[in-house]
């Protein structure tokens, strides 16, 4: 079946982009004078474009995960993981932008380390540390790794997609087996570079700490958000009528996968803090210090309405198959998700000086904006339900 | 009037789903089905409510959570303060972050074998316990459905095996009960 983006669909998202865009500039102008302006107008602006781009590679990793373990049920909402990957080229973007004007003003107090003057031993700012450091963490080798990791997504995307727009067209399984081992192949690349990217472009933001764990604390935050986004779209469309073919047991199972991934990052998030907090080590809690002075009642609500929520309210078999239900707790623990981000960036950036105002919510709402019509445009592009997915009867019938 | 109970066997599952939809839709109450594997669908044919073990998987884990605090905090507070890592021994409250994991693992342990008992228990499948299927070919290859007179009333017991045999049975068995 043909989709077709509802005019109600293309108001909101317009809204919500001129919205943002009138929220943000209002941010920008009213903080004029503040000396943080750049940093803050970056800093908001990798929040909330990190946040999305995540999405699109938590959708991707997904996409990647259901190939490689051949699985079945997901067939019939296989072209909405699709359609929410296919943000990744807008996000890939976005990222290299900020990052680039980021690089041109030599980190603008988001990445100390590029500044030179900290691993310059002449200057006053010297920092031994980050000297120390340096053979990983500079510009050169800094964009080697981020160009290494986009084109790597990119391409892979460009595969699964033109794959799969083929396998509409001739069936069979030589396609299927082909995207089996992609699949493989790129969960291969993505355990390592999941991992080095959020350290590279997250951790390296409080460069004088380090956690191995903080790869897959993030990786976890992406995944799960990925999971309500596509349970959302899901219900989204089935509620316009899309979907016959999907029923009761796929939104379960989907529902599944966001009560479990909450609870993965969960206990990673706790994982993390409870390390530290054991070991208390001057140099690892710095990090929980700078979280707990600035953002005490924002970090711990976070933590909480991202654990408890649906553990809570998703735990019961009827609550994963309630549209009504699974949406509350959804939009819910996206914004938690968003707020985590936000924290995990805003507080090595700006500490005590940062504050979620209009620039912030604006940047988010824009990007947020955006990001829904470019999925909603990705969906019209296919058929909504794949024509010759070898596992497509299966799914059909999927019933637990 | 002796209880009659009918066994008819099939030896494909989805014969005997569609058996069991037809059954039911003429009026007929089937008590039970065997198989050697969970068949898909069939609960809903044959009216079977759904599970409560959830339920119970849910109490054993508050069980199990509540039990692992108590314990803790009268070994590690109460009974004998222990001083680790520096951290104060007098509290159960400041020092939560360090009893978490355990009483993780003590409610998943409670939650996991307070389900598989209540599972044994329910099934009457505890180890040493007498087989309750009528067949030990359902333990294999077949599948069998329960049919019983007294909840089939308004049928004779020779419409009854008339309507089971129009459903590509393998064998028909039946036997009185008191």
């Amino acid at each position: 079946m043909e989709f077709k983006i509802a005019n109600k669909a293309k108001t909101l998202t317009l809204s919500l982009m001129v919205v943002g865009v009138l929220f943000t500039a209002l941010g920008v102008i009213s903080n004029m004078s503040d000396h943080h302006i750049v940093t803050r107008v970056l800093g908001s602006s990798l929040v909330s474009a990190f946040f999305f781009f995540s999405i699109g590679l938590g959708a991707l990793f997904f996409l990647a995960l259901q190939y490689a373990t051949e699985t079945g049920w997901y067939a019939t909402v296989k072209r909405l993981i699709e359609g929410i990957a296919g943000f990744l080229p807008y996000g890939i973007g976005l990222l290299v932008l900020i990052f680039g004007v980021i690089t041109l003003l030599d980190g603008a107090h988001i990445y100390g380390w590029m500044d030179p003057e900290v691993t310059d031993p002449s200057s006053h700012h010297y920092d031994e540390i980050i000297d120390g450091k340096s053979f990983y963490l500079n510009k050169t080798f800094f964009w080697i790794r981020t160009i290494v990791y986009l084109a790597v997504y990119y391409v892979f995307w460009q595969g699964f997609r033109k794959r799969s727009l083929e396998e509409d067209k001739v069936g069979g399984t030589e396609l299927h087996f082909r995207n089996y081992r992609k699949g493989a192949l790129f969960l291969v690349f993505f355990a390592v570079f999941s991992s080095t990217s959020s350290w590279d472009w997250l951790m390296s933001i409080d460069v004088h700490w380090f956690s191995t764990l903080f790869g897959w604390y993030v990786f976890a935050g992406m995944w799960c958000s990925s999971m309500v986004v596509i349970v959302l779209l899901a219900l989204y469309l089935k509620k316009q009528g899309y979907l016959p073919k999907v029923n009761e047991s796929h939104i379960h199972d989907i529902g599944k996968w966001t009560f479990a991934t909450s609870f993965l990052w969960s206990y990673l998030w706790f994982s993390q803090y409870m390390l530290i907090w054991y070991a208390n080590i001057p140099e690892e809690t710095t990090y929980y210090i700078a979280r707990i002075e600035n953002f005490q009642v924002l970090y711990f609500t976070m933590f909480i309405i991202n654990f408890a929520f649906p553990m809570l309210l998703l735990m019961s078999r009827d609550a994963k198959r309630h549209a009504g239900i699974l949406t509350l707790v959804g939009l819910i623990i996206l914004a938690g998700h968003w707020a985590d981000v936000y924290i995990m960036i805003s507080a090595g950036t700006l500490g005590a000086n940062a504050h979620i105002g209009l620039l912030e919510i604006g940047m988010a709402l824009l990007l947020a904006g955006a990001f829904i019509r470019i999925v909603l445009v990705n969906l019209t592009k296919a058929p909504l339900t794949p024509v010759n997915h070898p596992f497509l009867d299966e799914s059909i019938h999927h019933d637990i | 009037m002796a209880d009659k109970v009918i066994y008819a066997m099939y030896d494909d599952d989805d014969v005997l789903k569609d058996g069991a939809k037809k059954l039911v839709s003429k009026g007929v109450k089937v008590t039970e089905v065997f198989s050697p594997f969970p068949i898909h669908g069939i609960d809903p044919i044959i009216g079977i409510e759904n599970t409560r073990l959830g339920i119970m998987a849910f109490i054993y884990g508050l069980t199990g959570l509540t039990l692992a605090t108590l314990g803790m905090r009268y070994f590690m507070i109460v009974d004998w303060p222990m001083n680790i890592g520096g951290k104060p021994n007098f509290s159960y409250l400041e020092n939560i972050l360090s009893f978490v994991p355990i009483s993780f693992e003590f409610t998943v342990l409670c939650a996991a074998h307070g389900m598989a008992i209540t599972y044994f228990l329910r099934n009457k499948t505890l180890p040493g316990m007498p087989a309750q299927n009528p067949d030990p070919r359902t333990t294999d290859d077949r599948f069998v459905i329960e049919l019983r007179t007294s909840e089939n009333s308004q049928f004779t017991a020779k419409e009854l095996e008339a309507m089971i045999k129009d459903t590509g049975i393998v064998e028909l068995d039946q036997k009185d009960v008191a």
